[in-house]
């Protein structure tokens, strides 16, 4: 399995550039992998999704949904957007240390 | 993520089957073209406009009549004769199974789903020559709707885009 450095620390990674372990995760890696997709400060915003996405991951084994992270996670689409313009919860969800949504919705 | 040549930017999806199945491929395209950061719109046109019409677009139903793919009770039982499917309330029947899965993988009802693509950025279009023959006014959209297009503003709106039709 290919492996990474970001933010000083060495973790596994897939061919996409998604950890593949979330245990190996901290806030600073996540900071680090936003400055490098473009999304730069951070802001309670952002960590407010990346946190119920974390959160969600644990309990369900999966990345949420939109309509999840809307409804369940209160966090509105608009400002789900607006927040991670083009490809939201791939953004996000890297940036949280999980992998790639494999949802159609 | 990838910033190739041939990525896809902007699409136009031409919405034109007023059933279930009709209208939620489009939308499934729509709001998963979105979630790629693809510029997203959709044209609803002939009996695919009922999926903006705020008074119908929460009873749309699957066809049970001349699906031959269509099989009962799940997807790999038997053929549905199209007789059967003929008897009154097999349409409501079917449309209510496929919604408790669809459910199950939270995909929305309609109405949600229009106003999750329109808060994505998709724009939600009807198309002119529908809106007079069906003898339509703005109070029959939701609200999501955005604008009466004719077919030749729909071709300068999607400028550049693929065109899917569905």
């Amino acid at each position: 399995m290919p492996s990474a450095t970001i933010a000083g620390v060495t973790v596994d990674v897939n061919e996409e550039g998604y950890m593949t372990d979330p245990g190996q995760w901290t806030r600073a890696i996540g900071e680090a992998i936003a400055a490098e997709i473009g999304i730069a400060p951070m802001t309670e915003g952002h960590w407010r999704v990346v946190d119920f996405l974390r959160a969600d991951f644990a309990e369900k084994g999966q990345v949420p949904t939109i309509r999840r992270i809307k409804n369940a996670g209160g966090i509105p689409t608009k400002e789900l957007y607006a927040l991670f313009p083009d490809g939201p919860v791939k953004k996000a969800s890297k940036i949280a240390g999980l992998l790639k949504p494999a949802s159609c919705i | 993520m990838s910033e190739t040549n041939d990525k896809i930017k902007k699409i136009s999806i031409v919405c034109s089957k007023g059933s279930l199945e009709g209208i939620y491929p489009a939308l499934i395209m729509a709001n998963g073209a979105r979630m790629e950061g693809i510029e997203t719109s959709i044209f609803f046109t002939f009996f695919g406009l009922y999926a903006v019409l705020k008074k119908f677009n929460s009873k749309i139903k699957i066809a049970t009549v001349g699906n031959p793919a269509m099989r009962v009770p799940d997807a790999k039982g038997m053929p549905l004769p199209t007789i059967i499917g003929a008897i009154p309330g097999m349409s409501a029947f079917a449309t209510k199974m496929m919604m408790k899965e669809m459910e199950q993988l939270d995909i929305p009802p309609i109405p949600e789903f229009l106003e999750m693509i329109h808060d994505a950025g998709g724009k939600l279009y009807a198309c002119k020559a529908t809106v007079d023959m069906f003898h339509l006014e703005p109070e029959d959209f939701c609200d999501e709707m955005e604008k009466v297009l004719t077919v030749g503003e729909f071709y300068e709106l999607s400028a550049g885009a693929e065109i899917i039709f569905t």
